[in-house]
């Protein structure tokens, strides 16, 4: 399935979020249940598939991360399925020295200077995907499988950081 | 808009033929029933002018009796008289005792699921919750002087699936063809929405007899998105009362032999109580016994405050957590919707107006507001509005997960996805030449197995033997429009379809349900062949109308002449068998026009959502 061509959108990772909005609504009020609900048991089976992979389609385009995930598989690279895990060295120490700055950190003011910095890594990391994804050659497409594997890690990181910050709201 | 109705068909119903929907609201403590009857939706009322029905069920050795009497009974016939009964759907008797000490009813002891042994024979949550929607059914034909086409029915919004199961269940042993399950605050917003054309954030908090939701949507331009959903489904305005009398009972230290024999007259007189403290400041709790004597405590605004303290809190918690889920602030809420007799206790609407910083709204009636939304949402679904833009995008209220290794839960969709849905898991087989595979899903957000909700567990049979590890079956966990799950599995490598015993853990089977269903029914086999016969002549004449109208207008076009020719040849076979052959032969035919024009549907639909999305961009430029 690709979702792109679903949305009518172009095959690429920058995506123009109001449209793709604007798009789901429209696909929403055509292929929802609600508006078969007295249709022939076909058409209730057929559009209540369609109507799942609109909602799917919504949640993989949305993000980057699934995204960029959709984008490779389109182009023949599985990330989901496959084993490899993170080669970068460098990155896998910086990765241990700001989980170690995670458990230091106690308060509201430190946690949320470590939420920034991760902030601002992901952004690096979503514009150095976006470059890589748009020459879509081999060699890039390979290095952007690995980079969004770098970034899972940034985005777990960065949920850890906001559960963290919950536990001390409540 | 004209471009959407080409995938429409179904929805050509010619104007004379107004079909009526009607709303239910299937409530702990009362139900309702409503229609939407020259544009407006109100709830229909019994002969004697009452809108509420008690959701109570008396079986005694002569009948069985529903609403007001049965109440009426609960006092003097507790063992016999069911109340509350949706506490008990789909919940396991370990469950409900755990829960509610000091429940009146003789229940099965055999059973894992509560069955009620009664004066009227033994019956099950299902059974009773049937009798309450056939009271409501009939309530309403009588009424409308007509038949119902189809209901919504409501649930809350926490409901898990067994819950929602066994809800469907009911319906369809009270013969109620059941349009969609609604949930609650979703229904509430309905009818607020259209009344005030309100837009922005709403909350909708919902504190009735025995449930507790609060959900936060979004409302725009006549798209209703449910963000996030959340609450306790066995929280409501009876703990109050429960934990009143617990106060009484304290204070007055009464023996456990009066709270047992008493026990329905404690409640009753918390519930008094209770509702005199609405206005007043204080309130005299009295229970009189058979000896002459009276049980006496005077009950102020603020004791009963305190007693309920802790409750009313904990549905605070709920509040906050679930505005976290939606990823609202508070200060983003611009209404909140107040739903469910227990949002007349004032202190309740003094914390959550504490909570959100404004002032709930009020003005609906909160008993009737979700069945006047169901009413609305009925009358759409069965098609008397087929230009209504309204539309309602809901999402799975709990997660969805399978056991693995060590008896934890891997997640498969998580809660708050919009529904429908379909995910696909992958699995193999750990052993050389193992042909059975046995899946547990679990429904809830925590990690090990025993703290989630058993939803079903099945074996996946006839798997071709291969070595370990080398057989792929994907299997795929479907949840429709009215969030129930639907698991279907396949051997990918060999397109081997497996079988699937779905044996859902609480709740009853597909066999149990025909079984109550025949012999709910005099005179069962007739009937139920009638009944069966003439859905079979409905779903035929469905598909005809649905299949020339389509043909009409792309046939020509996605079409070749040898695939036309096929299609109607079918079609013309279908309308003769409608007409003459038995309800099996008719049912054939409809598998064939089916099958026949699966392919022309599918590239119906791709095309008018091709021409939707390209009509729009040009509207873009």
């Amino acid at each position: 399935m690709n979702y792109f061509s679903l949305y009518n959108l172009p095959e690429q990772f920058e995506v123009d979020l109001d449209k793709l909005k604007q798009n789901y609504q429209t696909l929403q009020k055509m292929t929802h249940p609600d508006r078969f609900a007295s249709a022939s048991d076909q058409q209730k089976r057929l559009t209540m598939q369609k109507n799942a992979q609109v909602n799917d389609g919504y949640t993989v385009l949305k993000s980057p991360i699934s995204r960029a995930e959709h984008l490779l598989q389109l182009r023949g690279l599985e990330l989901a399925s496959e084993q490899e895990t993170v080669g970068n060295v460098e990155f896998l120490m910086q990765q241990m020295e700001w989980r170690e700055s995670l458990e230091d950190a106690n308060d509201v003011a430190s946690l949320q200077l470590l939420a920034q910095q991760s902030d601002d890594d992901i952004q690096v990391q979503t514009q150095a995907l976006s470059a890589l994804l748009a020459t879509q050659t081999d060699e890039d497409n390979k290095t952007a499988a690995e980079k969004l594997r770098e970034m899972k890690f940034l985005f777990k990181f960065k949920s850890e950081i906001e559960s963290k910050l919950d536990g001390l709201d409540a | 808009m004209a471009l959407l109705q080409i995938a429409e068909p179904g929805q050509s119903a010619a104007p004379h033929q107004r079909k009526i929907g009607v709303g239910i609201d299937l409530g702990t403590t009362n139900s309702l029933v409503s229609t939407v009857k020259s544009g407006e939706a109100n709830t229909l009322a019994d002969e004697f002018g009452q809108h509420l029905l008690p959701s109570v069920v008396q079986y005694s050795k002569e009948s069985v009796v529903v609403g007001s009497k049965a109440l009426a009974a609960s006092n003097t016939d507790p063992v016999n008289t069911i109340v509350s009964v949706k506490r008990f759907m789909g919940r396991s008797l370990k469950d409900v005792t755990a829960h509610w000490q000091n429940l009146p009813y003789q229940f099965k002891a055999d059973s894992q699921n509560p069955v009620f042994q009664t004066a009227g024979g033994v019956v099950n949550p299902v059974q009773v919750s049937s009798q309450i929607l056939s009271a409501l059914k009939e309530r309403a034909e009588a009424s409308l002087a007509d038949e119902i086409t189809g209901a919504v029915i409501t649930v809350p919004a926490y409901f898990d699936d067994a819950q929602r199961q066994g809800t469907k269940d009911a319906a369809q042993l009270a013969g109620i063809n059941v349009l969609r399950l609604l949930n609650e605050p979703t229904a509430a917003a309905i009818a607020y929405g259209l009344d005030s054309k309100e837009e922005g954030v709403i909350a909708v908090y919902d504190l009735g007899g025995g449930t507790f939701d609060i959900s936060v949507l979004r409302l725009n331009k006549g798209v209703f998105e449910v963000l996030a959903t959340g609450g306790n489904s066995a929280l409501g305005g009876d703990d109050f009362d429960h934990a009143l009398v617990e106060h009484v009972i304290n204070e007055l230290k009464l023996d456990i032999e009066i709270q047992k024999r008493y026990h329905r007259d404690l409640m009753n007189a918390a519930k008094q109580t209770k509702q005199n403290l609405t206005d007043a400041e204080s309130s005299e709790f009295v229970v009189d016994l058979a000896d002459g004597q009276q049980l006496n405590l005077n009950i102020t605004k603020d004791t009963f405050n305190q007693v309920i303290d802790s409750l009313v809190a904990s549905t605070i918690v709920a509040c906050k957590r679930t505005l976290k889920d939606a990823d609202v602030t508070i200060d983003e809420v611009n209404n909140i919707v107040m739903v469910g007799g227990s949002t007349r206790v004032p202190v309740v609407r003094e914390k959550v107006a504490a909570f959100f910083n404004k002032t709930p709204l009020t003005s609906i009636d909160p008993d009737k507001v979700v069945a006047v939304g169901a009413g609305i949402q009925a009358d759409i679904l069965v098609g008397n509005k087929p230009d209504s833009d309204m539309l309602l995008l809901d999402v799975l209220p709990l997660s969805l997960g399978l056991e693995t290794m060590g008896g934890l839960v891997e997640k498969i969709i998580p809660r708050n996805t919009t529904i429908p849905v379909a995910k696909a898991q992958e699995f193999t087989t750990f052993k050389d030449g193992q042909t059975a595979m046995m899946v547990h899903v679990l429904q809830g957000e925590r990690e090990l197995v025993d703290d989630c909700r058993s939803l079903a567990k099945f074996t996946l049979q006839g798997l071709p033997p291969m070595t370990a590890g080398a057989a792929h079956i994907r299997v795929t966990f479907q949840v429709d429009a009215d969030g129930l799950l639907n698991v279907t599995a396949m051997e990918k490598s060999t397109g081997v379809q497996a079988e699937i015993q779905v044996k859902p853990s609480y709740g009853l089977e597909e066999t149990e349900i025909m079984e109550m269903l025949k012999s709910s029914m005099q005179n069962a086999k007739q009937d139920m062949q009638a009944r069966m016969h003439k859905e079979q002549q409905v779903e035929a004449s469905r598909v005809l109308e649905a299949m020339y109208s389509a043909l009409a207008e792309d046939g020509n076009e996605l079409l070749s002449e040898a695939e036309r020719k096929v299609i109607d040849d079918a079609l013309n076979q279908l309308a003769q068998d409608a007409q003459h052959a038995d309800t099996e032969t008719i049912k054939k035919s409809i598998e064939n026009v089916d099958q026949l024009t699966q392919d022309f549907a599918a590239r119906r639909m791709d095309k008018s959502i091709q021409l939707a999305l390209s009509g729009q961009s040009v509207d873009d430029i």
